[in-house]
């Protein structure tokens, strides 16, 4: 019969494409994912610095000789891509070990597929606390300073200012639930004589910004709390500006002084907000000086806060592997609880109790230099002395 | 008091830019009647030029000229767009050019990217209107005050335009009636392709008004496409006036909303359109439209249901695709899952769309209605995974119950907006009440039983849900029930005349369709482990009317086909390459002008002729019909399951009495 002719070549060429690529004996393969068609803003730069780590660590004579290789996919920005992307890198590229994300839901997606499989994952962006605390698990770890440590120490600075009446404005999802949640709690807990005043939930990147500044101006109040990032930061900050909402009032915002955020506002930069970021131009460690020119003579530009996250989620990993000397899930899951890895910021400890890196960031206050948006006098955080104690962190995580 | 009047203010200067482009929309649908998904896009490359602009020329005058030379170039873009792409189109079966528009839609979005870099870009301020101006002791932006002057004007502009002009009288003509004015010897084409161009320059120029108060960024278009949808209905289709009242009113909503509740700006437009719509169906100032000129339904070799061997040839199929655990990777498994499950969600949307003719634009929120039955059976009620999965359907039916009892009041476009509409407030509901449905954070640890987690053994889960309800709708197609629906698609007069209740018979599809949507969510939440509420969001919505559309709306076995080189197309493309947006835009816009009538409404004709010619060629030619999707597709199930599709293939039909 003539129509079975046809179904079989098709058969032969879904076999042919269902084949897994081969791959030489000594490569340890990676499986990373993350949304570079979603918000390649930050996922560019990122991508740029753990491809500068791969390169490094290969010339460095790889994982205790083999070659590191990383597979990487795009999630688009949705958890259900990013599930079908991590299936294809665990059962067809056989990778070992899951790495990246930006979004948290995306970030919590894949940790429950990494316990559902059985698979290391290591998480770079995502923030949620969820991801170590109340939805935790075995095979999860991750390394920028979460919600929560942003939050402690923008709150700590909070604290030390004169406002008595706080408004806060924050994007209608969880990140920016948590952030508020979280900051209120910890000013308010060592600034009982705060008075929360007025609050904003614009949608995530539909901000109607005029609306919002006059919203939180008629509250009158001491000081704000900025959680919107991204476009949406730069109409409030426009608006603000004109409306003269930031006028006398201090301002303390999550995130503002990464590049990717504060730079895009050039000269429209608002002045002495108090915020968490990366001032590239001014760390002088030299694990950071180093970092600083490898990248500059890779790239020919400037590091993003996204390339941090990139370059130290690749050494992490790396690290890892040659700490288990095995590509065993339960070994590299022993090998990272406690694990020191240097990182341009500094060296930093996987914690046994929670599985989140000590990662800090830089708090400092914003300025105008040159018509560019720039930190001034910051300092670096070191994200373990911003966690809660063990004993709350047992109560926060599911223990099995 | 202040506050009051500044609020008032704001929401002014909001509805001015809202306003430029959802007139330009509602011009280009009331002449056209495409439904120019597009438009967001021609939106957002009128923000990139100005800025481009903006950069190079200084100035006053610099400033403003960019912007209206930005606009200009981008409506040269847009005709040129008409006149190469869309013009090949018109006659398409109805909604086929929002395929096309789709494509240049995602086209658009990487090669901005690639134009201008990932990064968001800030503008220059409006020489001269950078300040504020004091007023009742409030500050107000006086670009903003140039805005609030500025809508009014486009209005008065616009009116002068097609009350004053011949070209406007006959706009105005052409949306009414436009087979009367073509009658009249108007030269349609030019007609056309000047109303396209004048609706994206409005677009464009309300993008590149947005640079003194915006960032330009690359998804500026899907932030505003569907709010203009959602204006241009809620003031009637067609009327300018109506968008202009329409933003106004919009905005001014929302800027006093968010006074009295700060998170209302999620949902806010969404249930001012419903509202409208369920009190007056036609919007604020639309009237009610001419009885349909063509329906989709009016093909011209009937619908026939399957013959003894066809039906033997689909249980074939079946035996194949069930034996592909046998060798087929994990992966591939995996991913034939969903294919299986978005054949059953676009089958759903089908009966709806084709046999219903009744275009749904929100049918993703029985979808994710369904992954949060099971979700929560699994969750709160601790069901096994077969029991969980029944639960999502249930959920489903539920609220299509509900949507369906006031959707089907509406036809058409107004029935498309308002199950978009219900679909965005069912999508906040689960995204803003996080006690139940965790929020965006989502439910976690959906996983199937014991019994099922190897991906073989759930593929043969999903086929045993997905094949026999595929089958049911089939024969809901072919039964009595069917037969009343295609009637009240066909004319609602006629059917009721010989006593159709269509309000009821089309509630009872709705629920149907819903029922079956739900299902595929239900095995869509155990397949990715989790549920979120971007299941049931616009783009899910849109997936699967492409895939109904890509199939062919006239025919039976479409959204079969189409769903499948639609997924595997994009499934295949987002892990070769970054750029998976621009190739996929590519392909549909390839496809939409190969296969103007769908892939499969297209094979059908050629192989029509092809009979014609040769009487007795039919198989090879059903063969062949496949192996052509499957090519396309280029998935490695696609292509098997691929070959459960011809059995029920129009392209096996023939007329009959």
């Amino acid at each position: 019969m003539s129509k079975t002719v046809p179904s079989r070549h098709i058969l032969a060429a879904a076999f042919a494409l269902a084949m897994p690529g081969q791959l030489l004996a000594a490569d340890i393969k990676i499986g990373e994912i993350n949304s570079y068609s979603g918000l390649p803003a930050f996922t560019e730069p990122y991508r740029k610095g753990w491809q500068l780590a791969v390169e490094e660590i290969n010339a460095k004579g790889g994982i205790n000789g083999d070659k590191l290789v990383v597979i990487s996919k795009d999630d688009a920005g949705k958890p259900a891509d990013a599930v079908t992307a991590a299936n294809e890198l665990v059962s067809r590229e056989g990778v070992v070990m899951l790495t990246g994300a930006f979004f948290s839901h995306i970030g919590l997606a894949l940790a429950d597929f990494a316990a559902q499989k059985k698979i290391y994952y290591l998480a770079g962006e995502p923030l949620t606390d969820a991801m170590v605390w109340s939805k935790g698990n075995h095979y999860t770890f991750r390394l920028r300073p979460s919600n929560y440590m942003q939050a402690a120490m923008l709150a700590e600075e909070a604290a030390k200012l004169p406002a008595k009446k706080w408004a806060t404005v924050a994007p209608n999802y969880e990140y920016g639930q948590s952030a508020v949640g979280v900051f209120k709690k910890l000013l308010s807990e060592k600034r009982p004589d705060i008075e929360w005043v007025g609050e904003q939930w614009p949608p995530q990147g539909k901000i109607d910004a005029g609306a919002v500044v006059e919203a939180l101006a008629a509250t009158k109040p001491e000081a704000i709390l900025n959680v919107t990032f991204g476009p949406d930061l730069v109409k409030f900050v426009r608006e603000g500006n004109t409306r003269g909402l930031f006028q006398g009032r201090t301002v303390v915002s999550f995130l503002t002084g990464e590049p990717e955020y504060i730079d895009p506002l050039k000269g429209e930069t608002p002045e002495g907000w108090l915020v968490t970021g990366y001032p590239w131009y001014g760390i002088d460690t030299p694990a950071h000086q180093a970092f600083l020119k490898a990248y500059q003579a890779k790239y020919n530009d400037y590091p993003r806060l996204g390339s941090v996250v990139g370059y130290a989620l690749m050494q992490s990993a790396a690290e890892v592997l040659k700490k288990a000397k095995s590509t065993d899930t339960e070994k590299l899951i022993e090998a990272t609880k406690g694990l020191k890895v240097g990182t341009p910021f500094g060296e930093v400890t996987f914690r046994d109790v929670d599985h989140q890196s000590t990662l800090g960031a830089f708090v400092g206050k914003t300025a105008v230099k040159d018509g560019k948006g720039v930190m001034v006098d910051y300092s670096y955080r070191d994200g373990a002395k911003y966690l809660p104690s063990d004993a709350e962190v047992k109560k926060l995580r599911p223990q099995n | 008091m202040q506050l009051v009047f500044v609020q008032f203010m704001t929401g002014l200067a909001s509805a001015a830019s809202l306003f430029l482009v959802a007139s330009g929309l509602s011009i280009i649908f009331g002449v056209t009647r495409i439904v120019n998904f597009a438009h967001g896009a021609f939106y957002m490359l009128g923000a990139y030029v100005a800025y481009t602009l903006t950069e190079r020329l200084a100035g006053a005058f610099g400033f403003w000229f960019s912007l209206v030379a930005a606009a200009a170039i981008v409506a040269v873009i847009g005709c040129l767009l008409e006149m190469v792409l869309l013009r090949r189109i018109y006659h398409a079966p109805e909604l086929f050019q929002l395929l096309a528009t789709f494509g240049v839609t995602l086209m658009v979005e990487d090669l901005v990217l690639l134009i201008w870099g990932p990064e968001d870009l800030v503008g220059p301020r409006a020489p001269g209107l950078a300040g504020a101006v004091e007023m009742f002791g409030k500050r107000i932006p006086s670009y903003d005050l140039f805005l609030i002057v500025l809508g009014p004007l486009v209005l008065a502009a616009l009116w002068v335009l097609f009350h004053r002009t011949r070209w406007g009288v006959l706009v105005r003509a052409a949306t009414h009636d436009r087979s009367m004015v073509a009658a009249l010897g108007i030269n349609q084409k030019w007609l056309f392709t000047g109303v396209f161009a004048l609706g994206v320059f409005l677009a464009a120029l309300g993008g590149a008004l947005q640079i003194p108060r915006d960032a330009v960024n690359h998804s500026m278009d899907l932030r505003i496409i569907v709010e203009a949808f959602v204006v241009v209905v809620i003031g009637g289709l067609g009327s300018t006036t109506g968008a202009f009242v329409a933003a106004i009113i919009v905005s001014q909503l929302n800027a006093f909303g968010i006074l009295v509740f700060p998170k209302i700006s999620l949902v806010l437009v969404f249930i001012v359109m419903a509202i409208v719509l369920v009190v007056r169906p036609w919007g604020l100032f639309g009237k009610m439209p001419p009885p349909a000129q063509s329906t989709t339904g009016a093909t011209v070799r009937p619908w026939r249901p399957l013959g003894r061997t066809e039906l033997m040839i689909a249980a074939g199929v079946v035996l194949v695709v069930a034996l592909q655990p046998l060798w087929l990777s994990d992966y591939a498994l995996t991913v034939g899952s969903e294919l299986l499950i978005f054949t059953l969600f676009a089958a759903s949307l089908h009966l709806l769309m084709t046999v219903g003719g009744l275009a749904s634009f929100g049918h993703a929120a029985y979808f994710g209605l369904g992954s949060y039955g099971a979700a929560f059976a699994v969750k709160a009620a601790g069901l096994p995974m077969l029991l969980a999965i029944l639960a999502g359907p249930v959920l489903a039916a539920v609220g299509a119950a509900i949507v369906g009892w006031f959707a089907v009041s509406l036809t058409g476009v107004y029935f498309a907006m308002l199950t978009l509409a219900f679909s965005q407030i069912v999508w906040s509901i689960a995204f803003q009440w996080v006690s139940v449905t965790g929020g965006d954070n989502g439910i976690l640890g959906i996983w199937p039983d014991a019994f099922a987690a190897t991906p073989a053994a759930f593929f043969w889960v999903t086929l045993a849900f997905v094949v026999p309800a595929l089958a049911f709708l089939q024969m809901v197609i072919f039964s009595p029930f069917g037969y009343a629906l295609r009637a009240t698609r066909d004319s609602e007069l006629r059917a009721e005349a010989i006593g159709i209740d269509r309000k009821r018979t089309q509630w009872v599809a709705f629920v149907m369709a819903g029922a079956a949507a739900g299902l595929g969510g239900a095995l869509f939440a155990f397949l990715k482990g989790s549920v979120f509420p971007d299941a049931m969001g616009i783009p899910t919505s849109v997936d699967g009317l492409v895939m109904v559309l890509l199939g062919g709306i006239e025919t039976v076995l479409g959204p079969i086909v189409g769903a499948l080189v639609f997924k595997a197309l994009s499934i295949w493309l987002m892990s070769q390459t970054d750029y998976s947006k621009l190739v996929l835009g590519a392909a549909i816009v390839v496809i939409v002008l190969a296969f103007p009538k769908g892939i499969v409404g297209t094979l059908s004709d050629w192989r029509a002729r092809f009979e014609a010619r040769r009487a007795a060629g039919r198989a090879p030619a059903v063969a062949a019909a496949a192996a052509v999707a499957a090519v396309v597709a280029g998935g490695v199930v696609a292509s098997v399951v691929d070959q459960a599709g011809p059995s029920r293939d129009t392209a096996s039909q023939e007329a009959q009495p």
